[in-house]
């Protein structure tokens, strides 16, 4: 049996059209060796979760920059585990108050990456903490 | 409720998951294909090719919208290609799809090619059957940005629809073998360039070239503009949509459908074949160590590859050599 390779999503929800970052994560994961889905900005909750079930990838990766994470990254993670996709992993990304992190880690986000994370450190993580499912 | 049911009765995450199953070549998926194999070969497979940036995704984009609108289901498999040197992939043909994705008539999954040549991923064929079984009407194969050669969709595809652009080359790059010879339609997309005519015209002049038997099927040319003008872009579609009914009229009052349907399960058989018969002698071969010391041989120029394939063969295929 050839090894399992890793899925990921990377998604941009809500408003913000800022996806640099994303779209530089993205090829990061790529050089990984991962196989990225990449969804595009302006971006629903509801979207998102349908493609991640429908791509069956092993972890999303929000990014937002404009302030609404607080609703949106919980909407991703509650809607995955509505329809029984609780295994998928949360992260998010972007510009994000130190006091709302554990706001975020109590509503199912996995880990949370602000400016100044360096690539090497987001892919050590996901390394570490995502699996490929069995 | 069986997994198996579940993909019949259109459950994504099971049909996902079981495609993520084929994609890497775990052992139950093999079984689970099995089992659905009896309720496949409904759906109706078109494949959509062209260069790199032709505008294939926005097109199959502009494809399950119409077939939306006559009420049909859609499944749709887009394939990206994989790194050589990392393996990974950049998946992004469903960006231009996203605003289906809450749609329950569709079902869009991405594939990256993982070392397979031909424009395609070697888990296609499965993965239709597994949309194929699910229900979908009709499945949309996206194959990767493809040059000349890559031409493996008319293994899997009822209807296919060679994508093109203008000012890609000149009138030696149509009559050359391959790609071009594939198309049962061709699509000028972005045909408010400048070049549209000139391309139409070398098209119809490589068309000429081979002459088509009565009642035969002459691909015909459809052009589609500027997909930020609306308007002319659905009239584009709307006449693609109604090439690829008649393709597929025309297959079925020719009774050529069951030649394509064939063709398909050729290949299937195929590549079943070689799984079945090399992968089990060359697992013996890597675990007793043959296959080094045969390497050894060769590298010392003891031997030639024939040779030794024919040795092999002797040995394990009894009584086909």
């Amino acid at each position: 049996m050839a090894k399992r390779k890793l899925r990921v999503m990377v998604a941009k929800p809500g408003l913000d059209g800022h996806d640099r970052g994303a779209r530089v994560l993205a090829r990061c994961f790529r050089d990984a060796g991962y196989e990225v889905i990449y969804t595009g900005c302006h971006q629903t909750p509801e979207q998102i979760a349908a493609a991640a079930i429908q791509e069956d990838v092993d972890m999303v990766g929000l990014s937002c920059l404009s302030g609404a994470h607080r609703y949106l990254f919980p909407a991703v993670k509650k809607l995955l585990v509505e329809k029984g996709a609780d295994d998928i992993v949360v992260v998010g990304g972007g510009i994000i108050p130190d006091q709302d992190f554990q706001y975020l880690y109590d509503n199912g986000i996995k880990e949370i990456f602000t400016p100044g994370a360096t690539l090497e450190s987001i892919v050590k993580w996901v390394n570490e903490n995502v699996k490929p499912r069995n | 409720m069986e997994k198996t049911d579940k993909i019949r009765a259109g459950d994504v995450r099971e049909a996902s998951r079981l495609i993520r199953n084929i994609e890497d070549s775990v052992p139950e998926a093999k079984s689970a294909i099995k089992h659905i194999y009896p309720f496949t070969g409904k759906a109706q497979v078109i494949g959509i090719t062209g260069s790199p940036g032709a505008g294939k995704s926005t097109l199959v984009d502009g494809l399950i919208e119409c077939f939306r609108k006559k009420g049909k289901t859609v499944g749709v498999l887009a394939v990206d290609p994989t790194s050589p040197f990392t393996g990974g992939a950049i998946l992004g043909d469903r960006i231009r799809m996203q605003r289906h994705a809450e749609d329950a008539g569709v079902f869009v999954r991405s594939l990256a090619t993982r070392g397979a040549l031909g424009g395609l991923s070697k888990a296609v064929g499965d993965a239709i059957h597994v949309m194929d079984a699910m229900g979908k009407d009709v499945i949309l194969v996206e194959t990767v940005g493809s040059g000349q050669q890559e031409v493996e969709i008319i293994n899997h595809a009822h209807t296919v629809l060679v994508v093109l652009i203008p000012g890609m080359g000149d009138e030696i790059q149509a009559i050359k073998a391959g790609i071009m010879e594939i198309a049962d339609v061709f699509v000028i997309n972005k045909a408010d360039r400048e070049g549209s005519g000139k391309l139409q015209r070398e098209i119809m002049t490589m068309l000429d070239m081979s002459p088509i038997p009565a009642g035969g099927w002459r691909p015909p040319i459809v052009k589609i503009g500027n997909a930020f003008d609306p308007a002319e872009f659905e009239k584009g579609l709307d006449e693609l949509a109604s090439k690829i009914l008649e393709h597929r009229e025309y297959l079925i009052n020719h009774d050529l459908l069951g030649d394509r349907i064939r063709r398909k399960r050729t290949h299937e058989l195929n590549e079943a074949l070689r799984e079945a018969i090399l992968e089990p002698v060359l697992n013996v071969l890597v675990s007793s160590g043959e296959l080094d010391r045969m390497l050894d041989r060769l590298q010392k120029k003891e031997v030639d590859p024939y040779t030794l394939a024919e040795e092999v063969a002797k040995k394990y295929l009894t009584g086909c050599v």
